[in-house]
């Protein structure tokens, strides 16, 4: 099925040339940072994570997410939903590409890579991160492949992947779950450690990848002869409304046991985040964004009148979409690292150069999700006749 | 035809995928791949089952008397001047006492100790969380003393072990460190760019049966010695003073003590 992501129109292959473009753009800084060290991004003895680490905990929940089309079309047997869940399996690999080149991007040594393999060490948890993420890339490039393969047939997909398409159900959550106990096991590290950060990340995770497909949906509907559908667009929708509650109501838990508790700890980076500490704030507009368009998401999606209009479900999609990448992207990770363990505010931004490598891998992303679904597109266009 | 051809890239694909994976299988059955290195201990070394540290704050009058005991372990490991605070790579430094212990902060703190700065370094855990965290075991504690140690060689820079530890107490090379080394010291490797490092207790001095450094130059301000014995100078400081640890509470053990 190849072949069909390499015939396209002019079009396509115009796009796939602006991102094979940003892609290089990024490649070239990032061959700077492999020379110089990682002293070309904004990361400090303090800060030792900063926007890669921050972005690949994003797309991994954009990859997990991918499940809530898989979920109810595999268990429920929501017919409507299999129309599109090749996209959410596709949408998934593209992201947990991104990922993995964004912890590549982070290591400092990364030609050590394999040491992880050599020396497989269960204690630490990205070992079974390292497990988890592959092995989800494995299962949705297989189940994809398969089922877009038998669709084109116009057969039904072998017997042998439904174990495969039901282990990746609980495998999604898993992808979550295990990036979220990189955090939250860490003694000293107030900010992430609480037993309520594995289920806020999953929240957020279900609000951000399907607010993204249905984007997504809107410009294949647009682009192509294939229409993902309206009830399929709508069903999801609520998805997203009932997951960016679910992901604001986490976030207030925390705030309510941080501040009624007055643990220093667990408030001076909530407060570092919202009203800035010692002087120092750079977050603080960028936190009250995030809340704002969070804010603004959950009126238009909850509210049917306005969700029921695509062009303003679009607006709250990518409302949303932004908010919870401020939240998590921005603030998730910087502000677990300030104020220090040694309560010293040393504020981290991101550097020119890690901004460009960053953008370079979203367009790594891009170019792999366009092509993915221009050959899932083509096998619909070509089914439909 | 169209479905033999189908098969036999099935069957390519699957035999490269076999012949891809062998090294990583041998690697697995090796072994002595899963092995901690070994330091060898010369005939001389210190013995002991858990080394530990304690630190006699009493006898620390300004900042400036800690500046011996920090520049003899820069310059016997090599440690650079970096430009920027942001790269600076610090094994033993000098910190407030709020930052040495934020959780005991308090506004009526004794005069003394308002006006001096404390020593930090590596607290050589007992129940270390930067060893769990490791995903390679370039980071692990010696079971035969307790000391927690690093094979810049094995460590591939992810710097979990930086967000596990709740001391500060490590450094990341974010770049070369070689130009900013003053005076090289030949009998201890530099390291590259890319990768963590840490205070080591000196386990190369005591392999050679002399004291950590700082511990030499501290002018009795350092304590070092064997927890184990009940007779070594640092149980003898413990029984006769007060002393306190690090974020006891979260539970680390650390094997450095406070006497304040």
């Amino acid at each position: 099925m190849l072949e069909l992501a390499i015939k396209g129109s002019k079009r396509y292959w115009g796009w796939m040339a602006l991102l094979a473009a940003v892609v290089g753009v990024g490649f070239l800084v990032y061959l700077q940072q492999l020379s110089f060290g990682l002293g070309i991004t904004g990361m400090s003895r303090d800060v030792s994570w900063g926007f890669y680490i921050a972005n690949f905990t994003y797309l991994v929940g954009v990859a997990a997410g991918g499940v809530m089309v898989v979920l109810p079309y595999y268990l429920h047997d929501y017919k409507a939903f299999g129309k599109i869940t090749i996209l959410g399996e596709f949408l998934a690999v593209a992201s947990l590409v991104m990922c993995l080149l964004l912890i590549l991007v982070d290591l400092g040594q990364p030609m050590r890579m394999l040491n992880v393999i050599f020396y497989p060490s269960p204690r630490s948890v990205l070992f079974w991160d390292m497990i988890v993420l592959n092995g989800y890339l494995f299962l949705n490039i297989v189940v994809g492949w398969n089922v877009l393969e038998a669709e084109r047939n116009g057969t039904s997909y072998p017997f042998w992947l439904k174990p495969f398409i039901l282990l990746s159900i609980p495998w999604a959550i898993s992808i979550h779950t295990v990036t979220a106990y990189l955090y939250s096991g860490l003694p000293g590290r107030g900010f992430w450690m609480t037993a309520i950060l594995a289920p806020r990340f999953l929240s957020s995770a279900f609000a951000a990848g399907p607010a993204l497909l249905i984007l997504l949906c809107l410009v294949v509907r647009k682009l192509t002869r294939f229409d993902p559908g309206r009830e399929q667009i709508q069903s999801l929708a609520k998805i997203v409304a009932y997951a960016i509650c679910i992901n604001v109501f986490f976030f207030l838990c925390e705030v309510f046991v941080a501040f009624y508790s007055n643990i220093p700890e667990h408030t001076a980076h909530i407060k570092y985040l919202f009203v800035g500490l010692e002087g120092k704030g750079a977050l603080v507009p960028w936190m009250w964004t995030s809340m704002g368009l969070m804010a603004v998401g959950i009126i238009l999606l909850v509210n049917p009148v306005t969700r029921r209009q695509e062009g303003v479900l679009a607006v709250a999609c990518v409302a949303v979409f932004v908010g919870t990448w401020i939240d998590k992207g921005l603030g998730m990770i910087s502000g677990g690292f300030v104020p220090s363990p040694l309560h010293h505010v040393n504020e981290y931004a991101p550097t020119i150069p890690e901004i460009l490598i960053t953008l370079g891998i979203y367009a790594m992303g891009a170019l792999v999700l366009t092509a993915l679904f221009k050959m899932a597109i083509s096998v619909k266009e070509e089914v439909a006749g | 035809m169209e479905d033999s051809r189908r098969n036999f890239l099935k069957i390519a694909g699957i035999s490269a995928l076999g012949l891809g994976a062998s090294p990583v299988l041998d690697a697995f059955s090796k072994e002595e791949g899963l092995q901690t290195p070994q330091m060898i201990q010369g005939e001389k070394a210190l013995k002991a089952t858990h080394w530990g540290m304690v630190i006699d704050t009493r006898k620390i009058h300004s900042s400036e008397d800690l500046n011996p005991m920090i520049a003899a372990c820069n310059k016997i490991h090599n440690i650079p001047k970096l430009e920027t605070e942001n790269h600076e790579i610090k094994w033993i430094w000098a910190e407030a006492y709020h930052n040495a212990f934020p959780e005991k902060e308090t506004n009526f703190l004794n005069e003394r100790l308002e006006h001096i700065a404390l020593p930090v370094l590596c607290n050589h855990c007992e129940d270390p969380p930067c060893c769990r965290a490791c995903p390679t075991q370039a980071t692990f504690k010696r079971e035969s003393d307790g000391v927690v140690m690093m094979d810049f060689h094995r460590c591939i820079g992810c710097r979990f072990c930086m967000a596990a530890c709740p001391y500060g107490a490590r450094s990341f090379n974010f770049r070369d460190p070689r130009p900013f080394i003053k005076e090289t010291n030949l009998e201890f490797p530099t390291r590259m760019k890319g990768v963590v490092e840490k205070c080591s207790f000196c386990a190369e001095r005591l392999a050679e049966g002399k004291l950590p450094a700082c511990v030499e130059a501290s002018n009795g301000i350092l304590i070092f010695g064997d927890l184990d014995d009940d007779k070594s100078e640092v149980r003898q400081a413990l029984r006769e003073n007060y002393t306190i640890r690090r974020k006891q509470n979260l539970g680390t053990g650390p094997s450095v003590y406070y006497i304040v």
